[in-house]
């Protein structure tokens, strides 16, 4: 079909666009890489009194290496994280977590914002903040605050952002030299949204391994598995501690069941792909 | 309604149309290049792929008014000097189209592979035209297209 009619206003300033969103008082919707809201339109299946298209503003557009951190401006297309060198250098994890996401014209207009604001729990980036301990700028009238994934994720496609702010960037802190990571997805096509994923990342701290973990497509908000992430991290990175870390993450996952899998699958899934994932980012660890 | 002004296949083009009018449905409507096809209109089918300043992206995922200003490559742009471009000759030779509703979309996938990885892996090309779905099943004589089209690997 053909997306029903709406307002359309492409404001070039972020300060427009919150105005706009607080004119419509939660009737409007923004547009950021379109690659799901643009299918929800066609479908109709959202009918918003108006869209608020972020693609003119050019200041929420960047990859920024500050203080220990990465910044990305929420319009940052996933694209643009793929061949990124900084990514590359500071963020292995969040580059091949890219890889997964949807086909590379789809990456062409997603955006880092867009996917997290939109909160699919069974997305890649969610899993990715959630793992590495990120966290998110949100500005509304009122000013600007910041929150780390657990405050952000509600549940499934809900987030607990005001309907007059904007999540305005990404912040996620650079991985330490020598971290190894993985990302592992089953889904049934190339491209598809994970049926469960499992974002790792290994590095030592003080003599000891660190371990991040988190899991994609297990729930209605990504989940960071920290039981698990504390067996290696006691046991060390051991096959016998690995697998021991991974029947722990299948039980602490709190999936549904839907058309695509039931819950035991996902369970199931949970537990071999964060077997694999931490066997695959403890081998790719420098020192 | 808004005014559009873009660059289509290197030639300055103009329209006007509602905002909510997709960008697939402006060039095959209101500029009458029907080449690229609509499929699924949700992003899945990669029937509408087109290059958006150089990148490929689905054009039943963006409006026409987000276009403007943009430089879109579409399948008519491909020929040059009335020659198929190289591509398009593997397709031929690799008999890698059977209906061809898919072909303009895997064209633009195709091309955009290649740019950004000028000699894949057959993994990477199977990967890269995922993008596209193919309802003939035709994906063997396109990918042998595609891997003929680039340049040699390096071993």
């Amino acid at each position: 079909m053909k997306p029903p009619k709406f307002d359309y206003h492409a404001p070039v300033t972020l300060d427009e666009a919150i105005a706009l969103l607080t004119r419509y008082g939660g009737d409007a919707k923004l547009l950021a890489g379109g690659q799901s809201l643009m299918p929800l339109l066609n479908f109709r299946l959202a009918r918003p009194a108006a869209l608020i298209d972020l693609n003119r503003i050019k200041s929420l557009s960047y990859i920024r290496e500050h203080d220990g951190q990465v910044r990305f401006g929420a319009m940052t297309r996933q694209r643009a994280i793929e061949f990124s060198p900084v990514v590359a250098r500071r963020l292995p994890l969040l580059r091949e977590a890219t890889r997964w996401v949807g086909h590379l014209p789809i990456r062409s207009r997603g955006t880092i914002g867009g996917s997290i604001a939109h909160a699919d729990p069974s997305a890649e980036y969610p899993a990715v903040l959630t793992a590495l301990e990120g966290e998110v700028v949100a500005r509304g009238p009122k000013g600007e605050r910041t929150l780390p994934p657990r405050a952000l994720f509600e549940t499934y496609l809900t987030t607990t952002l005001a309907p007059d702010e904007i999540l305005t960037e990404v912040r996620l802190p650079a991985m330490p030299d020598g971290a190894g990571w993985a990302f592992e997805e089953f889904a049934r096509r190339q491209g598809d949204f994970a049926i469960v994923g499992v974002a790792a990342a290994v590095w030592r701290a003080s003599g000891r391994p660190a371990v991040r973990l988190a899991t994609a497509g297990a729930g209605g908000t990504p989940r960071r598995l920290r039981e698990s992430e504390e067996i290696v991290e006691g046991d060390g990175l051991t096959d016998t501690a690995i697998e021991a870390a991974a029947r722990r993450a299948s039980e602490l996952v709190e999936p549904d069941s839907d058309i695509h899998a039931s819950a035991d699958y996902r369970r199931h899934l949970a537990g071999v792909l964060t077997e694999r994932a931490l066997k695959r980012a403890r081998d790719s660890a420098r020192a | 309604m808004p005014d559009i002004h873009l660059t289509v296949n290197g030639v300055s083009r103009e329209g006007r149309c509602e905002p909510r009018k997709l960008l697939v449905d402006f060039l095959r409507e209101n500029l009458e290049l029907t080449g690229t096809h609509v499929g699924c209109e949700h992003g899945i089918c990669g029937a509408c792929t087109v290059l958006v300043n150089g990148e490929a992206a689905r054009s039943c995922l963006m409006l026409a008014v987000q276009a403007d200003g943009a430089e879109i490559t579409t399948v008519e742009g491909l020929m040059r000097d009335g020659k198929l471009h190289p591509l398009q000759e593997a397709f031929r030779e690799h008999h890698a189209l059977q209906c061809g509703f898919c072909t303009p979309g895997m064209l633009l996938t195709a091309l955009d592979l290649l740019r950004t990885n000028p000699s894949p892996s057959e993994d990477e090309v199977r990967e890269g035209i995922s993008a596209v779905l193919c309802r003939c099943t035709g994906y063997h004589g396109i990918v042998k297209a595609v891997l003929s089209a680039a340049a040699p690997r390096s071993i």
